[in-house]
């Protein structure tokens, strides 16, 4: 996976800009990060990873900024810290949210791979790994079962 | 053992005698909070698909305040969603067209101390005014709340921010925040509970502390709190008192002297961009006083202090954060006194603050603005200019169309 590399407080008004928010995820996916960069929302293939630095996704508590994110087939965010309303979103729309303290040696287009349970990034451009968090276990089933929705379908279902 | 406010609030919700910072718990909700935007456009069709119900519909308030006034057909889509659904799910406590739903929910008496509530809104912090454990959340994560009546916590440290001496005048809770978001960032809080405290909160009233708890979504904490005492039981008419122990265990502790503290005003675009005022001389194309941060009632009052026998010099906007703000700032004659000043007035909504509606700003407009967020492009083109600052500032800089401390014009 591809890194796009962005700065510390990228805020949910730049991820999912308010005056777009009466449309559909479509219609925002497209403006997704438009202010800071243009090319993004067209240039971005699935499979990428999103990196950040301090306080990414920072502001509204709009669950449509890791939407977008994932619409546009975002695999992965990873940064030094996130806000925590943006991380408990992205978690249960199931985008899974990397904490790594040295997010900030990726560099853009760096190609990555990412252990989400051992809390591994792996730069095979520059060759090096970076230590992360693990994601909590519980979280995890959540994210393997696509999101908090499909994971309260699964539980409704069959009733612990 | 010794607990923070916070704790003992978690600890309440989660049905257990103490909790420890950091451990994994499951709380039960006493109330949630959603708006047009955020909630039920997004709710019917995921609760649809589960084929489930509201756990409670007591429990839960719904409030229009997001596309309001509708100003076209997808907005008065939006709210017809949210007129249908409260019917269709047997929501009583429905608020439409009444104001900011975090101005709106306390005043209509849905808070009490000792509370635990979520949100569907970033500022919902602003029920911690209340000593209520109250935090925002995504629609995701809200129709799971609605479904279960449940949500997990990682139990939250407490950060105290301890405020002696008292506020000059001129000076409000929206400096005291923008000077705390611009001296530990808007990662500050570190997504834990943020306690304000000390005999400069003490002496605050109800909306003040609302203002401090609102901007601590900013500032970057989970909650916010103020304990309740006389002040809080006064406005509500009952309650209890809930408070940290003395010797409680805290992250960390900051205090300062509120008599120390000048205006604030925070530069594009970030509300950790601070200096005070004094630091500043920049012209402005636009004054707004609007928000669930800047335009409650003591907000309107604050302004008519310093716009009373002066004129507005540049185009001034007022969206009232409540329909009855609105009213009892009309009875008292606040109300006259901004118009009196130029003022123009915008419908009790969220408006122009979270870039919604028909006044979003034009490239390269310079405004000051009451509200709580100046970041890049929120409040219309990418290119306008916000400075953010109390409404006693934005006041004193409509009359003389610069950045201006209000200090001069209230001696």
């Amino acid at each position: 996976m591809k890194a796009w590399v962005f700065g510390d407080n990228l805020d949910t008004d730049v991820i999912a800009p308010g005056r777009y928010m009466k449309f559909g995820i479509e219609e925002i996916a497209r403006h997704c990060l438009e202010s800071v960069d243009a090319s993004f929302s067209t240039a971005v293939k699935p499979g990428d990873a999103v990196i950040g630095g301090r306080n990414f996704g920072a502001g509204s508590s709009r669950e449509q900024a890791p939407e977008a994110l994932k619409h546009l087939g975002v695999a992965v965010l990873i940064a030094e810290s996130f806000a925590g309303l943006f991380y408990r979103n992205a978690i249960n729309l199931g985008l899974p949210a990397v904490v790594c303290a040295q997010a900030k040696r990726i560099k853009a287009g760096d190609e990555l791979a990412v252990d989400l349970e051992r809390g591994k990034v792996s730069n095979r451009t520059t060759g090096e790994t970076l230590e992360c968090e693990a994601i909590a276990p519980f979280l995890m089933t959540i994210i393997h079962d696509g999101g908090l929705l499909p994971h309260l379908e699964k539980k409704l279902a069959r009733p612990a | 053992m010794a607990a923070t406010l916070a704790q003992k609030l978690v600890a309440k919700a989660a049905g257990r005698a103490s909790v420890t910072p950091g451990e994994i718990v499951t709380c039960k909700v006493d109330l949630a909070m959603v708006h047009d935007s955020s909630g039920p456009r997004r709710l019917k069709p995921r609760l649809e698909r589960l084929g489930a119900k509201v756990w409670d519909p007591a429990k839960l308030v719904v409030i229009t305040d997001h596309y309001l006034p509708a100003y076209d057909e997808d907005s008065r889509k939006i709210i017809q969603i949210a007129r249908d659904w409260v019917k269709e799910a047997g929501v009583d406590a429905f608020y439409d067209a009444q104001g900011i739903c975090h101005v709106v929910l306390p005043e209509r008496g849905h808070l009490q101390p000792g509370m635990f509530a979520v949100g569907g809104d970033s500022h919902s912090p602003t029920g911690g005014a209340f000593a209520v454990y109250m935090f925002g959340i995504g629609a995701t994560e809200m129709l799971g709340v609605v479904v279960t009546g449940e949500i997990w916590l990682k139990v939250p440290h407490t950060i105290a921010m301890d405020f002696d001496g008292a506020l000059s005048p001129g000076v409000s809770a929206k400096d005291i925040m923008l000077f705390l978001i611009g001296r530990f960032g808007m990662d500050g809080g570190q997504y834990q509970a943020i306690e304000y405290r000390g005999p400069a909160v003490r002496a605050l009233s109800m909306q003040e502390r609302m203002t401090l708890c609102n901007m601590t979504a900013e500032l970057g904490g989970q909650t916010g709190l103020v304990a309740s005492d006389e002040v809080t039981l006064r406005y509500l008419g009952k309650g209890e008192i809930w408070d940290s122990d003395p010797s409680a265990p805290l992250l960390a502790r900051h205090r300062f002297n509120a008599s120390d503290l000048a205006p604030q005003i925070a530069a594009p675009h970030s509300p950790a961009n601070t200096r005070p005022v004094t630091d500043f001389r920049d012209k402005l194309d636009l004054a707004y006083i609007g928000a669930c941060t800047g335009a409650k009632l003591e907000d309107l009052r604050m302004a008519a202090r310093v716009l009373k026998g002066r004129r507005s010099s540049v185009k001034l906007l007022v969206a009232p954060a409540s329909l009855r703000d609105q009213q009892v700032a009309e009875r008292e004659g606040t109300l006259g006194t901004l118009v009196d000043a130029g003022a123009e007035l915008l419908a009790n909504s969220c408006g122009m603050c979270a870039g919604y509606g028909p006044h979003l700003l034009a490239a390269n407009t310079v405004t000051i603005s009451t509200t709580a967020r100046n970041f890049k492009g929120r409040m219309g083109d990418p290119a306008a200019q916000v400075y953010l600052a109390s409404p006693y500032t934005v006041a004193a800089s409509a009359v003389t169309g610069r950045i201006t401390d209000p200090r001069d014009m209230l001696a």
